[in-house]
């Protein structure tokens, strides 16, 4: 794969990327309270007495997050330390009412991992592993509203004390394309183990991005860190911004400076929040409310056996068992849902063709691909709001695989579908739709396209055969459709011989 | 007719149940006893003679409908001001929390209501429970019932739990809650001549206890003697859910178990614990202490403790550390005090409200701490000092290989004149230097009144048992108290003078 490299007046650059990925657990309670999670509820209405701090309020782990941090951590093949620990992080902020976050710094849930990101889909070995250093669990903090009153800011703790995984990457990657590709690939792990919606816009999954630059070859140079970055765009508009920036700097001799910025995405650049001098001493320490957490072997299991069958482990399935392309299985197993969407569908279609999966596999994973979500993208929805449920689509899979309605028709019949929400085989019945291989209709059809047409017939009796295709598009067209295309080829073939 | 104040736990309960006299008579004479001695000793921080009448209702109405009587039924008790009571101002004697009246009630004080108690106040206490003497609350220092002889000065009742000790001493409450940090319980039972007990880490629920020093803080009970002792700690102790700490282990009926015969015992008298300079009325109550155990039937073995001495210095830095993390909270945003000066940013109010609302001991342990965990500083105190408690956890561990329960004074002098040790806090902290090491180890340990100094002023013996040992530590206290006849003795109850 070709290399990235900033041009600068010196020469060539080499931008290091590390991502530290703050993924919200789902979880129907806090990590450690009982109050709700849900998304988008009315400021200060799911906080609880610990959430809020009132005085004497203990934590109690949510096992649930424990868990769902742990099948992450197994999904990334990471090792697993059943002895963690829960560390505070203190201090103050209005956002933050204990004074403190309960974090894991000297002993994380998970250790070191790693996921593989490919950076072409069409081409298998542009494959690159990025090491993962440690998953922890950890509180989030309650967010400050500005925008209530002229001269007072207003805390809103719903957010207050849910639980977020921190996924630190090791300083792995080396381009913008690469920092995108390991944050999409997370996001897929994520979903499809179930343990982070990756709902990026709500705030579910944030990046802080870490950059540096150096000179092929030399040692690590000075990072930043760009905090809170909320989408796959803007962690590779950062890293690119920020490498430039950083390139241009040392070049008119200045120094890097370790710091923490922030990205204004309507201006395309970072701007520095705080610097190291300003940093804060959290003062770590181990929180006396807690007990260490111990997780057994039957709790492992638990978590392992409720592990689904992972993006790679799938893509190589679609590949080797369905035998599709490596592009259409790179593109169906992206996100999980796709993957639940195709795989109903591609039983559904077996089903009704009473045929082995494989052997329908193509056609249905080319339908999807080409057909439904280029449908699905004209009427700007996604396969979640798709009127077309995979049963409806097998079921117009069936009408094509069985000859009932043509190629051509059955993207008519897919419009009729996602406009009325009507069945396949209702829509061609009300529309008569169906293919015809009546030869007696289609021998009238040609005969007449054929005296209409001699001078075409003895050119291409002649020897210009490629005219073949324009008789058999008239003859079509005639039948408005609805010829059967090998009945209309066999004819033709014979009757032009 | 008994004078129904003199009555500890057991014997009101018992007199309820029997009816001897109602709970509501129980209330209404201790509710008049408060109120009488409130403006000489400020035991109270606010006082509930409404709760107290309430709970003392609804047990005579259940005796009278032949409903079972709780473990406490009738029994009116002080309830430290550490406790969050639901609807009655929670303060830990900061002025950072004047005014606050919590929406919960405290683990430990709901099992105490539904054991049948009820509440004559909030007790007083040192602010946060920091202190030995209670001069760091903010609503007035406690006096205790206490004086020395023809002298009026005003005395310590301990600290920090010296509303508990004082209302206990004087007969104002028959039993108060208490909670012991670092000798809380223990140090302020032996100033007053009563009995408080401190259980192994975990028995009694967090949950709702304002926080000091979380690794430590542990709810226990003050009250006349031990009987009353184990019977107040039944209604408390149990597994909490709710707290991570807790101990999930049945509470045995250790009242009912108490036996103070010690054959075959063996009894720890660590040699480390006799220091230099120890007050010889100290040195001659805790030689008492061995004589009586002995002739209780215990073998006496001499034992060694060898990392005592670090205790201290330990306690001071891991207890100051939790603080300053637990303190935070306090900040002027969601409740209590806010102190907001004109054209303020939020470091401002933090300042401010934290610059008002703490006093200077709370104020000086938070720097303590901050320092302590400071990056460049963490591990030469904060690390050195868990390490160092490992090996005084140790310590015990071994030599409750040899012994079963181990005994020792509990503080080095008997009650000192208020204002006497406040302008130093190094000599306040050593008042401490019994008490703190079983508190590192998370053990159980009680205080019982040994007899009376030469200044005719009480002091106490402690008794220190394995984990989980309650019972062991209450037998032991048991023989003691039967040997040294303290309720019997002249002079063993302060005299009158509220």
């Amino acid at each position: 794969m070709s290399e990235y490299r900033i041009q600068g007046a010196t020469g060539e650059w080499e931008v290091v990327i590390g991502l530290e990925v703050h993924a919200q657990v789902t979880s129907n309670a806090k990590l450690f309270s009982g109050a709700a999670t849900a998304f988008g509820a009315e400021p200060n209405t799911q906080v609880s007495l610990v959430d809020a701090a009132m005085p004497g309020m203990l934590p109690v782990p949510n096992m649930e997050c424990i868990r769902q941090a742990v099948r992450t951590g197994m999904a990334i093949n990471a090792q697993i330390n059943k002895w963690s620990r829960f560390d505070r992080k203190n201090y103050f902020y209005a956002d933050l009412p204990q004074g403190y976050q309960i974090s894991q710094l000297y002993h994380p849930i998970v250790g070191e991992g790693a996921i593989d990101i490919q950076l072409d889909e069409k081409n298998p070995d542009s494959v690159k592993t990025i090491g993962i250093e440690r998953i922890h669990v950890e509180q989030d903090a309650g967010k400050l509203m500005h925008d209530q009153h002229p001269t007072m800011s207003y805390v809103d703790l719903n957010r207050s004390g849910v639980a977020l995984m921190e996924i630190v990457s090791r300083p792995d990657m080396r381009s913008p394309a690469e920092a995108g590709a390991y944050l999409s690939k997370l996001r897929t792990i994520l979903r499809y183990v179930g343990s982070c919606d990756g709902n990026m816009d709500q705030g579910s999954m944030r990046a802080d991005v870490n950059v540096s630059v150096r000179k092929p070859g030399d040692e690590f140079g000075t990072r930043t860190e760009t905090k809170n970055v909320n989408s796959v765009r803007f962690v590779m508009a950062v890293v690119e911004q920020e490498a430039r920036r950083q390139v241009a700097l040392i070049e008119d001799g200045g120094t890097v400076v370790q710091e923490t910025r922030l990205y204004d995405p309507d201006r395309n650049e970072t701007r520095s929040m705080r610097s190291k001098e300003d940093a804060h001493d959290y003062r770590y320490f181990p929180d006396p409310d807690l007990l260490p957490l111990e997780l057994d072997d039957a709790f492992l299991e638990d978590c392992r056996a409720s592990l689904p069958e992972l993006p790679d482990a799938k893509r190589t399935r679609y590949e080797t068992a369905l035998g599709l392309s490596a592009y259409n299985a790179g593109v169906l197993t992206a996100d999980v849902e796709t993957a639940r969407w195709f795989e109903v569908l591609l039983a559904e279609t077996a089903a009704k063709a009473k045929k082995p999966e494989a052997e329908v596999a193509k056609q249905a994973a080319n339908w999807l691909i080409s057909e439904l979500f280029g449908a699905l993208n004209k009427l700007g929805k996604g396969l979640d709001t798709s009127p077309v449920t995979p049963a409806a689509g097998a079921e117009l899979l069936a009408l094509v695989a069985d000859g009932t309605i043509s190629g051509s028709i059955a993207k008519q019949v897919l419009e009729k579908m996602l406009e009325s929400g009507d069945g396949a085989a209702a829509i061609v019945e009300r529309e008569g739709l169906k293919q015809t291989s009546d030869s007696g209709a289609i021998e009238a059809a040609i005969d007449g396209i054929l005296a209409a047409n001699a001078d075409k017939v003895e050119q291409y009796k002649a020897g210009k055969e490629a005219l073949f295709g324009f008789f058999v598009g008239q003859t079509m067209k005639a039948m408005q459709g609805k010829a059967n295309p090998g009945v209309v080829n066999e004819l033709l073939k014979k009757k032009l011989a | 007719m008994t004078n129904i104040t003199d009555l500890g736990i057991a014997a009101l309960r018992d007199g309820v149940a029997k009816g001897a006299f109602s709970a509501t008579e129980v209330a209404t004479a201790f509710n008049a006893a408060v109120e009488a001695a409130q403006p000489a000793l400020n035991a109270f921080i606010v006082t509930t003679p409404e709760k107290a009448l309430e709970a003392a209702a609804r047990v005579d109405a259940d005796r009278a409908a032949g409903k079972p009587l709780g473990k406490m039924a009738g029994v009116p008790i002080g309830m430290k001001d550490l406790f969050a009571t639901r609807d009655v101002q929670t303060t830990a004697a900061s002025k950072i929390l004047e005014g606050f009246k919590p929406q919960y009630e405290s683990t430990v004080s709901q099992k105490l209501w539904d054991a049948g108690a009820g509440m004559l106040g909030k007790l007083n206490l040192d602010q946060f429970a920091m202190g030995s003497s209670n001069e760091t609350s903010a609503f007035g220092n406690v006096i205790s019932p206490w004086r020395r002889p023809n002298d009026t000065t005003p005395l310590a009742p301990g600290g920090s739990s010296g509303g508990s000790s004082a209302a206990v001493a004087a007969r104002i409450a028959p039993a108060a809650t208490g909670t012991d940090t670092g000798g809380s319980i223990r140090q302020p039972a032996a100033f007053t001549g009563i009995s408080g007990i401190k259980p192994t880490y975990g028995r009694c629920s967090r949950w709702g206890v304002v926080a000091f020093a979380s690794s430590l803080d542990q709810a226990g009970a003050m009250a006349h003697d031990v009987t009353d002792c184990a019977i107040m700690l039944e209604a408390m102790a149990g597994f909490d859910p709710k707290d991570s700490t807790s101990l999930n282990m049945p509470v045995p009926d250790w009242a009912a178990a108490l036996d103070a015969d010690m054959k075959g015992k063996k009894v720890g008298i660590p040699r480390e614990y006799r220091l230099d300079g120890m007050d010889p009325d100290v040195a001659k109550s805790w030689d008492d202490g061995i004589a009586w155990l002995k002739d209780a039937g215990a073998e006496i073995v001499e034992i060694s403790l060898p990392h005592t001495k670090y205790a201290l210095p330990t306690y001071y830095i891991i207890a100051p550390a939790e603080a300053s993390s637990n303190l935070a909270r306090y900040d002027g945003v969601r409740y209590g005090l806010r102190d907001l000066p004109e054209g303020a940013g939020l470091q401002d109010m933090y300042a401010a409200t934290r610059a008002a609302g703490f006093g200077p001991e709370v104020k000086r342990r938070i720097m303590i701490g901050t320092y302590v965990l400071s990056a460049g500083f963490y591990d030469a105190y904060y690390t050195q000092a868990q390490k160092v408690r490992t090996l005084i956890a140790r310590d015990f561990t071994k030599a409750f290989e040899q012994v079963d329960v181990i005994l020792v004074p509990t503080a080095p002098s008997s009650a000192f004149a208020l204002g006497e040790k406040s302008a130093d806090p190094l000599e306040m902290y050593l008042n401490d230097v019994f008490s703190v090491p079983a508190s590192l180890a998370g053990l159980p340990a009680m205080s019982v009144p040994a007899g009376l100094d030469r200044n005719g002023l009480p002091l106490g013996l402690q008794v220190i048992g394995k984990a989980f040992d309650e019972q062991g530590v209450l037998n032991a206290s048991l023989a003691l108290e039967q040997r040294a006849q303290f309720s019997a003795q002249n002079g063993s109850r302060p005299e009158k003078w509220w």
